[in-house]
């Protein structure tokens, strides 16, 4: 899906796909830097403590989380820059590109990037022969690790909108429940391998997220019940 | 086959050949620039001719610098008022270059994960004469390093060379030793990937059949490249060659020297472009006092065809956003000759080995294309497929390089549109690269494969 999106929304407009790969990059560079917090603590902690390595791992996780929105609002503080610089260039004074799908783009730019980092190495390995969960892991690893990631490619996607949003227009509130929303994604991760507790919740705050988003672009109920019947 | 790469006198084109691309790889990055530069300065002068009808005179001043000797006047003028068009068409020049880039590195990792012939050890160039089998760590990096030292040494011999050949005009050796070498890359590497890639998925083909296949390809390949052919077919011809020269190399250098070259190169690049006694730059100012084109199959552009020894800009690959140059660029034929010597300035810097050169054109059409260095393409492509090939880390390592070098890339671009003059495109993307094949591999990977291993999402 998040390919189809790409294809279907992104690739037409060559600037679009420069602030998709700047996206990625800037995901890139806050998984960077909280590995390496990660790494340093982990090599200056004991390797053989088996609750300190979990406990580790969990504010790894969740340090990295917070680098993630931080480099979001890096993002966005560089967008803004360039938007004055387009306006700037661009021959009838209004910038070829707003903000709205600046945001979108980069959404998905961060999703793209964290999908890949999470299922790539998995796809390359289911490629190859192999029993799932043969060690009395779940079966179903593969196919939860497929949701999951597709589900947080359109989370990183809707956040970056409400993001975006939040910053235009100073509303602190929506930048905090951004934070807050990705923080619990993580935290419900938590739970696996009951995948009860962390593919539901994260489908939930999709939704919900999705709306929220809808609504801030301008869509209303009427749009989409105009758009389901078909009517011009 | 393998023993030839290793040391008979027979590698001597090839070497030749490679050296030049290497050579030639640092130059193309300026011209890339300059290409993007004239470009933007020509948008960005349309641009704000159309708005405030401002006379040419700054433009000239920044043309100037642009293009060098010969036509910054004429230029500038032109360039006024194209800039501002320029830099919004800047970002269609950042992807006309991605994709190529990309298809390339495609290739290459493709190649890479598949055959396996590209991994194995099989000996070295007579280049880096120095083995890297050795037990201490220390040893191993003395040897690595002094492999570097030989490789950019002949590197820069061969540049000089080329510029002193050019310098006193000896256009027809230049030709000939450009035609030889596509000549044995377009024939003899062809032949050495088909049959590995034939041997890996066990498909067996007959000799009449290979032999017709590798003859119509090099046949068609060397009119392409060297005299006329369809754009786009041109393009694909100058991908596949530096596809199978970043294989060649990722195959015969060894690990360590294959890094600290590729970080030397990149060094050796700024310096060649930027200082004023370099070689590129001097071959580039050469070729734009003598308004000559730069050689073609050193340089890949994405919007123009190029005949033999005349770098005329075609406009018929220069695609729709042509017509809204054509409105400003009618009547302005005398800025012709300053565009040719922009473009070949951007294709010196890559004599020898295909490097796409990014040129401007500033003919008829406003469109102009981007010309980058073939060596360019072949640097990018060698550090992704080692990237590929040597990480533990995998598609996650690739893929990490990959954004990495597009990044670099972009700002390039930006650079040239700011600096308007030939910049070297290999440092900032090679830094980049290297980078974050290091840190992804040693820090991200632990961290990725632990989380994975837990189901973490982050």
């Amino acid at each position: 899906p998040a390919l189809g999106l790409f294809l279907f929304t992104i690739a037409r407009d060559p600037l679009r796909i420069i602030i998709l790969i700047a996206g990625a990059f800037f995901w890139l560079v806050s998984l960077l830097l909280s590995s390496l917090i990660w790494f340093i603590a982990v090599k200056a902690s004991d390797p053989n403590d088996e609750p300190l390595q979990k406990g580790l791992l969990i504010f790894g996780v969740m340090f990295s989380v917070l680098l993630q929105e931080a480099f979001r609002f890096l993002y966005y503080k560089l967008l803004r820059k360039a938007i004055e610089g387009l306006v700037a260039l661009s021959e009838d004074g209004c910038s070829p590109i707003s903000i709205q799908q600046m945001a979108y783009v980069a959404g998905v730019g961060f999703g793209l990037m964290s999908g890949a980092f999470s299922m790539i190495n998995l796809l390359a390995d289911a490629l190859g022969p192999g029993t799932v969960g043969i060690y009395g892991d779940s079966q179903l690893y593969f196919l939860t690790s497929a949701f999951m990631t597709m589900v947080l490619i359109f989370l990183h996607t809707f956040w970056g909108i409400l993001f975006f949003h939040g910053c235009e227009n100073r509303c602190w509130w929506e930048i905090v429940a951004v934070v807050v929303m990705h923080l619990a994604v993580s935290a419900s991760s938590f739970c696996n391998p009951v995948y009860v507790g962390s593919l539901v919740p994260s489908y939930v705050l999709m939704a919900v997220a999705a709306t929220w988003a809808y609504l801030l672009s301008g869509g209303s109920a009427q749009n989409v019940r105009r758009f389901l019947l078909c009517k011009s | 086959m393998i023993t030839f790469m290793n040391n008979s006198d027979s590698e001597e084109e090839p070497c030749n050949e490679r050296t030049s691309l290497m050579s030639a790889e640092s130059p193309p990055v300026p011209s890339y620039q300059d290409g993007l530069q004239a470009s933007e300065a020509g948008e960005a002068q349309t641009h704000r001719k159309r708005r405030t009808g401002s006379s040419r005179s700054p433009n000239n001043a920044a043309n100037g610098s642009m293009s060098g000797s010969s036509i910054p006047v004429r230029e500038s003028a032109l360039e006024n008022e194209e800039e501002e068009l320029t830099l919004k068409y800047g970002a269609k020049h950042v992807i006309m270059l991605f994709v190529p880039v990309t298809l390339c590195m495609i290739v290459v990792v493709a190649t890479i994960k598949s055959v396996r012939f590209y991994t194995e050890k099989n000996g070295q160039l007579i280049y880096t004469p120095f083995s890297e089998d050795t037990p201490s760590v220390g040893q191993r990096l003395l040897n690595s390093v002094l492999n570097t030292i030989v490789m950019i040494s002949v590197i820069v011999v061969m540049t000089v060379f080329l510029v002193l050949l050019y310098k006193y005009r000896c256009y027809k050796f230049i030709h000939g030793w450009l035609i030889l070498s596509s000549l044995m890359l377009l024939f003899l590497f062809t032949y050495i990937y088909l049959g590995e890639v034939l041997k890996t998925y066990n498909v067996a083909m007959d000799y009449p059949t290979l032999i017709l296949i590798i003859w119509n390809f090099g046949a068609v390949g060397m009119i392409c490249i060297h005299w006329k052919g369809p754009l786009q077919l041109q393009q694909a011809y100058l991908i596949m060659i530096s596809a199978l020269m970043a294989l060649v190399f990722i195959k015969y250098l060894p690990e360590w020297s294959a890094w600290v070259i590729l970080g030397a190169i990149s060094i050796y690049d700024l310096m060649a472009v930027l200082c004023p006694k370099g070689p590129l730059r001097m071959l580039v100012e050469t070729a734009q006092e003598r308004n000559e084109p730069i050689f073609p199959a050193l340089i890949y552009s994405s919007a123009m065809m190029w005949t033999v020894g005349m770098a005329k800009p075609d406009t018929a690959g220069r695609g729709p956003s042509q017509q809204m140059w054509d409105t400003a660029e009618d009547g302005r034929v005398n800025h012709r000759s300053p565009s040719h010597s922009n473009s070949e300035i951007l294709e010196t810097r890559s004599p020898g080995a295909t490097h796409p050169v990014i040129s401007l054109e500033e003919l008829e059409e406003e469109e102009r294309g981007v010309k980058l260095g073939l060596g360019d393409f072949i640097f990018y492509s060698v550090l992704v497929g080692k990237a590929a090939a040597t990480a533990s880390g995998d598609w996650n390592t690739t893929l990490a390089c990959f954004v990495a070098i597009l990044i670099g890339l972009c700002l390039t671009l930006l650079l040239l549109a700011v600096f308007k003059k030939a910049l070297p495109a290999l440092p900032i993307s090679i830094t980049f690269g290297l980078v974050f094949y290091f840190s992804t591999d040693n820090l991200v990977r632990p961290f990725m494969d632990t989380l994975a291993s837990h189901q973490l999402y982050i």
